[in-house]
């Protein structure tokens, strides 16, 4: 069958299987692999990509049923060659390890900032605790999204500088 | 997750599936062929169900389904989408009942402050459900479709006295909670049916709780009770429900809520209908414990679950208006 979605920004439409999943759609037919594929039960959420704006586990998502749909993966977050300020805190704040949950945690911290700029430690720990990493102990992963928090990209797409940051 | 995917790898061993393969010919687990189709209305989804038969299946979330077709536990050749069906997806007040759509997100359940205010046993059980992202795609018609015995809404639908509405050939019919679940994984919905609609009576006074035992976030309960009260005017218990999750009691905790009802609350009551409701379950020793343990979480949960709704009685405001 065929499917037609928007995939960070662009239209695309391929010839799917009615049985692929969305995160092998997204992998292997568009080659986009920047969205890991790992327990495959929906539990980790390193698969996580934005659909119309939130949060989906797309091991747990067919892509027929996506079509008509948004999507925005990892590859989709840098702006014109701006790294989004989630990404720019996973750097600032040590925010990932072996980097393997990276791509879903940032999408979800992502979505968390959108509709709720300024969340407080445990609402960021709640947006994320339906994904698991290994590495960090999650503790650099919240200051990794405070630090987006505290640095909203501006018009331009660049994170702006804190008052602290100016002034020194 | 290791369990899932030596079954994986038994199935794959045996049915070769060229085309689910990953590169380098490692297996990956995909549900085996089927063919798909979007419904865009509720009679549009009652005539593809009629036309593909027994092997057809609705999909909302698909967070039960998918797996159970991963595992080749569920294998549908027809899946009907019902994901756009928006006149499913809707949270109102109708007089004196609160309408839920079927395909209400359990997100949207947890987003909304009207439940929140008139069930805060529902917000107590959504935020126990599964994890935030699944809660995104989840729904309460799915949740109790899929009927597992460990499910969070079944029981806060019994507490509740909710109603379920079907939909089928002949029109729409109503059937109570608790001859909706038949049992694990089975319900009053039939093949050619689809759920629409959850309606909770609201009743002025109620207070209501839920709380659950779990191993982790976002895991099955362990055990997890619900409880709904309502006082009279002299301060004694006019009304309760009591029911239990995972502990292997189907429907209420009759005998524990008769010991209350007429009575004034206190904790040597509660505890009378904790042993009563800990008496009235049957749970299995399984991975998430023995059965002394489960015994104590239904004794104490539902202890803990009747003061918290005594203490929210009486706090609800009046209804303006979903």
């Amino acid at each position: 069958m065929q499917v037609t979605m928007t995939v960070n920004g662009t239209e695309v439409t391929r010839d799917v299987e009615p049985r692929q999943l969305l995160v092998h759609f997204l992998r292997e037919t568009l080659g986009l692999t920047g969205t890991h594929w790992g327990c495959d039960t929906s539990n980790c959420g390193t698969c996580v990509v934005l659909v119309d704006g939130e949060p989906v586990k797309s091991c747990t998502a067919l892509a027929a049923m996506t079509a008509g749909h948004e999507v925005r993966t990892v590859e989709g977050m840098a702006q014109n060659g701006t790294l989004d300020p989630v990404q720019q805190g996973f750097m600032e704040e040590h925010g990932l390890q072996c980097g393997f949950c990276t791509p879903g945690m940032m999408l979800t911290a992502r979505a968390l900032l959108d509709r709720n700029p300024h969340p407080d430690d445990g609402e960021i720990r709640e947006a994320i605790s339906g994904q698991i990493c290994r590495c960090t102990g999650y503790a650099t992963i919240v200051r990794s999204v405070q630090w987006a928090a505290a640095h909203p990209a501006t018009p331009t797409g660049d994170p702006m500088p804190t008052e602290q940051e100016v002034t020194a | 997750m290791l369990t899932v995917t030596l079954v994986t790898d038994k199935v794959q061993s045996t049915r070769p599936q060229h085309r689910g393969r990953r590169r380098g010919g490692l297996p990956v687990q995909v549900p085996a062929p089927f063919e798909y189709v979007r419904a865009t209305s509720v009679a549009d989804a009652l005539e593809l169900l009629e036309r593909h038969g027994e092997e057809a299946r609705l999909i909302a979330g698909g967070h039960s389904l998918l797996p159970m077709m991963k595992l080749r536990l569920a294998r549908p050749e027809w899946l009907i989408d019902i994901n756009d069906l928006a006149e499913l997806r809707h949270i109102t007040v109708d007089g004196d009942r609160l309408r839920v759509g079927a395909l209400t997100r359990h997100a949207d359940l947890l987003g909304s402050d009207v439940v929140g205010r008139l069930f805060p046993i529902v917000h107590d059980a959504e935020r126990v459900i599964a994890d935030p992202v699944v809660r995104n795609r989840g729904t309460i018609g799915g949740s109790l479709g899929q009927a597992d015995p460990a499910e969070d809404l079944t029981t806060v639908c019994d507490v509740l006295r909710a109603e379920v509405y079907i939909a089928g050939r002949d029109g729409e019919r109503t059937v109570d909670i608790h001859r909706f679940h038949r049992g694990p994984y089975e319900t009053a919905c039939q093949q050619h049916e689809v759920l629409t609609e959850v309606r909770f009576p609201i009743v002025a006074g109620q207070g209501s709780a839920y709380e659950k035992v779990e191993r982790r976030v976002g895991d099955w309960a362990v055990g997890a009770a619900g409880a709904a009260i309502v006082l009279a005017d002299d301060g004694t218990i006019a009304d309760v429900t009591i029911g239990l999750t995972a502990l292997g009691l189907e429907g209420l905790a009759v005998e524990a809520a008769e010991v209350l009802r007429g009575q004034r609350p206190s904790d040597e009551l509660f505890a009378d209908a904790g042993r009563l409701a800990a008496e009235a379950s049957s749970p299995i020793e399984d991975q998430r414990g023995p059965v002394d343990y489960k015994r104590h979480l239904a004794d104490e949960l539902t202890r803990r679950v009747l003061r918290t709704a005594v203490a929210r009685a009486g706090a609800l405001s009046p209804v303006s208006g979903g």
